[in-house]
């Protein structure tokens, strides 16, 4: 119960900063009226002329563009999120050029842009698409993936058919149907926007009160229908609003590249986080701020497509997600391993001072970088470096010159650690696992490191006496020191 | 049924009357010579394109096809822009690049982050496709290109271009004659490695066991599919290339479960949807290349109904398959 409830607060929220976003567009479009200039209409001027045009939004066309381009962003990152963890990205590529007979016969309906005829022919051309890929997949031999590519390529023939037949007509007001096809956030107008924003704001509801049911009937279908929920209505509700969104979106992004404003902010969202509701409202940021950044990139050059450019506006959020993404990013992964090799590398070096110490029966303190040297079979210039790294997380200190090591409590404490976790693991080798005592040596090296407490402490309690190891050594004992460090240690062979 | 009787009125001004003789016997008669080339090319293209297709149907592969057919458009702009000309090489060596620069993205993306394949291969494409784009529009005055060439081709101006001839033969127009010789150079490929290319497609282990190279031949397959679909792309488009690609293949599975005949079916679909697509688009005045695919996709249809539903058995076992399986599996 009381997750559930958590899960709808979550979504409240989510929906709350979803519909202010929308709002504070929508009033965008009511402020500054402004004098009537259309983009495209000056061929000579200056970037930087163009640049203060769009951004002092004293064109309408430019305000209606930018816009549509806002909500479609939203649009389509909500619902491709849904598409990426379905594993579904293709189905929106597929889904994305089957519309294109359906624009075609809208256009054909009144002979002109007519938003709403061109919205209804749009979204039935789509869903008949799917439709189809289903049928096919059900009836015949063939695979999902030919089944997709199969609707996909004959869908955009046929309308290619139709479009051409279309232009070639002698009558009727044929500008703007060719835009369908790279997009032209320009040719966006009031009526367009307002069922831009209808539609978005339709997605926005019905996704915030059938949250829990999309989450559970993506991630879970088997549960999803134990539980009694229609499965296949929830997948043809998110088809018929991935129709929707892959409609409001063509204008602007064109047939060809719709599918990159699903596929591509949902994917760099998932790779930014692991809760779904954050994944929805990451994607649905970053697919507004591509859409705006489209629209004003395709404005300043002269009829330039918009669609290319928004696509890689998106495609430049998810390689910066991916590169720099904080956990499952490029750059974070390799300072992951990075760090863990250091530390495995330094655990390596505190257990060689070890055992040089163990080797004179524990007299004296200091290793001199000769002896750690011959224990390590490593040169000395190598065992310097590793000294200066245990010098500089403060596991050792340095003295004549360099030549001998002093390890400190804390180092101390490391290097009995990881000494235990070897010797432990070798004893269980023998003892429990029955493994030959001169076999043990190789897993216990890679073991070693990864040991975390409560497996020592299994350990120990499976084992009668964990005084000597399968070698006939000691297994030490790791100090308790008093100072900070020992409580915050998380476990034995860790690093702080 | 209202909106569809509402349409079926609006379209009978918008289809043009059918005239059998203006259809099907002034294209032979009085364009003759145009007619031919256009057809040829259509089969050509078709053929090629469907050989190397049943392989990527067979492979699962059908939509790194749409993949790479959308993503060697940069690569022929930039080697447009380099070379100034419209040479074949430039153009087989940029689709080349492009097509192995999307393999690798695809690859990256896929193995180093948790993004799965599918949204890799979204991903990769349409940013390579935009670039292309982008390309072309910027650069329009000086690529002999258009966007309305990447969509639906040129394969209407074929007669326009001139003949080649070679001591003393006139061959044919230039661009049908670099597809013949694709055509040609694909269809030994497929019968000399016939063996290696069918056992790494349908049994990759046993092919290993063989020792067949199966990363050599996917990625030969690959550089296959890169030049057939460099050469069709003036055709018909970087777009209806993947209709070529799958529709033969496609249609040939449905009515056979022989590999040889599969390929000699596809080869027969190429024909077809050739010369009815030019009769189709002579009929409704509308993109040839674009109406040849129609036509393919009608004789799919007709051998879905026929025979496609025959081997439903495969129905129950996807269904079953469905119900163990994740969402969009």
């Amino acid at each position: 119960m009381s997750r559930s409830a958590n899960i709808n607060s979550r979504t409240n929220r989510t929906t709350v900063r979803l519909l202010y976003l929308l709002s504070s567009l929508l009033y965008l479009l009511f402020t500054t009226p402004a004098h009537a200039a259309r983009i495209g209409d000056l061929s000579e001027t200056s970037l930087w002329e163009q640049a203060l045009r769009f951004f002092t939004f004293q064109d309408p066309s430019v305000r209606y563009a930018l816009l549509g381009s806002m909500l479609l962003g939203i649009c389509c990152g909500l619902l491709g999120s849904f598409l990426v963890v379905r594993k579904m990205a293709l189905v929106g590529d597929a889904l994305s050029h089957a519309v294109l007979p359906g624009v075609a016969l809208g256009f054909l309906w009144n002979m002109n842009k007519d938003p709403v005829a061109i919205f209804i022919g749009a979204t039935v051309a789509g869903l008949l698409g799917t439709a189809v890929v289903n049928l096919l997949k059900q009836t015949t031999r063939l695979k999902e993936d030919t089944a997709l590519g199969l609707v996909l390529a004959s869908f955009f023939a046929v309308g290619i058919c139709l479009m051409t037949m279309i232009q070639r007509l002698p009558t009727g007001n044929k500008s703007g149907i060719d835009k369908f096809l790279f997009g032209q956030a320009a040719a966006i107008g009031a009526a367009d926007v307002q069922l831009m924003a209808v539609v978005t704001g339709v997605v926005v509801v019905v996704i915030a009160l059938f949250y829990k049911e999309f989450l559970v009937t993506s991630f879970d279908a088997g549960f999803a229908r134990a539980v009694g929920l229609p499965v296949q209505a929830f997948h043809y509700g998110l088809m018929l609003l991935l129709a929707f969104a892959v409609v409001i979106a063509l204008q602007a992004v064109g047939v060809v590249l719709v599918s990159a404003m699903l596929i591509t902010p949902a994917a760099a969202a998932y790779l930014l986080t692991d809760r779904m509701h954050r994944m929805l409202l990451l994607a649905a940021v970053f697919g507004m701020a591509a859409g705006a950044l489209g629209a004003f990139l395709s404005f300043l050059g002269n009829n330039l497509p918009t669609g290319p450019f928004m696509v890689l506006a998106a495609t430049a959020v998810f390689a910066a997600a991916f590169l720099f993404g904080p956990r499952h990013g490029v750059l974070a992964r390799w300072w992951r391993q990075r760090s863990r090799a250091a530390r495995i590398q330094r655990e390596n070096t505190l257990k060689a001072i070890y055992h040089v110490l163990e080797a004179r029966n524990f007299l004296g303190e200091g290793v001199s970088l000769r002896e750690l040297a011959e224990r390590r079979r490593e040169t000395e210039e190598e065992v310097a470096a590793q000294a200066a790294a245990l010098h500089t997380h403060g596991l050792a200190t340095l003295h004549d010159d360099g030549n001998h090591i002093f390890v400190t409590p804390d180092g101390w404490q490391r290097a009995c650690a990881i000494v235990r976790n070897h010797r432990l693991w070798e004893l269980y080798l023998t003892n429990e696992a029955h493994l030959a005592a001169d076999h043990v040596h190789e897993d216990a090296e890679k073991i070693e490191h990864l040991l975390g407490e409560e497996t020592v402490r299994e350990l120990e309690r499976r084992l009668v006496n964990t005084k000597q190891d399968p070698h006939g050594k000691t297994i030490p004992v790791v100090p308790i020191s008093l100072g900070t460090k020992a409580e915050t240690t998380p476990g034995y062979g860790r690093s702080a | 049924m209202m909106a569809l009787s509402i349409v079926a009125v609006a379209m009978s001004n918008f289809i043009p009357p059918f005239d059998a003789h203006r259809v099907f016997v002034e294209p032979w008669t009085q364009d003759f010579s145009s007619s031919v080339w256009i057809a040829l090319m259509g089969f050509f293209v078709a053929t090629a394109c469907g050989l190397v297709g049943n392989y990527l149907i067979l492979r699962r592969m059908a939509l790194v096809g749409d993949a790479i057919s959308h993503s060697i458009l940069p690569g022929i702009a930039v080697a447009f822009l380099i070379s100034g000309s419209r040479g074949s090489l430039p153009m087989f060596l940029g689709a080349l690049v492009a097509g192995a620069v999307t393999t690798v993205l695809i690859e990256v993306i896929h193995k180093k982050s948790r993004v799965k394949q599918d949204a890799a291969i979204g991903i990769a494409f349409t940013s390579l496709f935009a670039v292309g784009v982008i390309l072309i529009s910027l650069f329009a005055s000086k690529v002999d290109l258009d966007q309305e060439c990447v969509l639906y081709g040129e394969i209407a101006f074929i007669p326009l271009e001139g003949m080649v001839e070679l001591a003393g033969l006139t061959l044919g127009p230039p661009s049908v004659v670099r597809m013949a010789l694709v055509t040609l150079v694909v269809a030994l490929l497929v019968g000399l490695f016939y063996k290696e290319l069918l056992v790494s497609s349908f049994d990759p282990a046993l092919a290993v066991s063989l020792g067949i190279n199966s990363t050599f031949v996917h990625y030969a397959l690959m550089a296959m599919l890169s030049v057939v679909v460099v050469s069709a792309f003036e055709a018909v488009g970087a777009i209806l290339v993947i209709a070529m690609l799958i529709l033969p293949g496609a249609t040939a599975t449905l009515l056979s479960h022989r590999f040889p005949v599969m390929l000699g079916l596809t080869v027969l679909h190429a024909a077809l949807s050739a010369v009815l697509g030019l009769h189709l688009g002579v009929w409704l005045n509308c993109s040839l290349a674009a109406a040849m695919v129609v036509a393919g996709t009608g004789l799919f249809i007709a051998a879905a109904a026929v025979f496609g539903y025959q081997q439903s058995h495969a129905h129950e076992h996807s269904q079953n398959n469905n119900l163990r399986g994740r969402p969009g599996d």
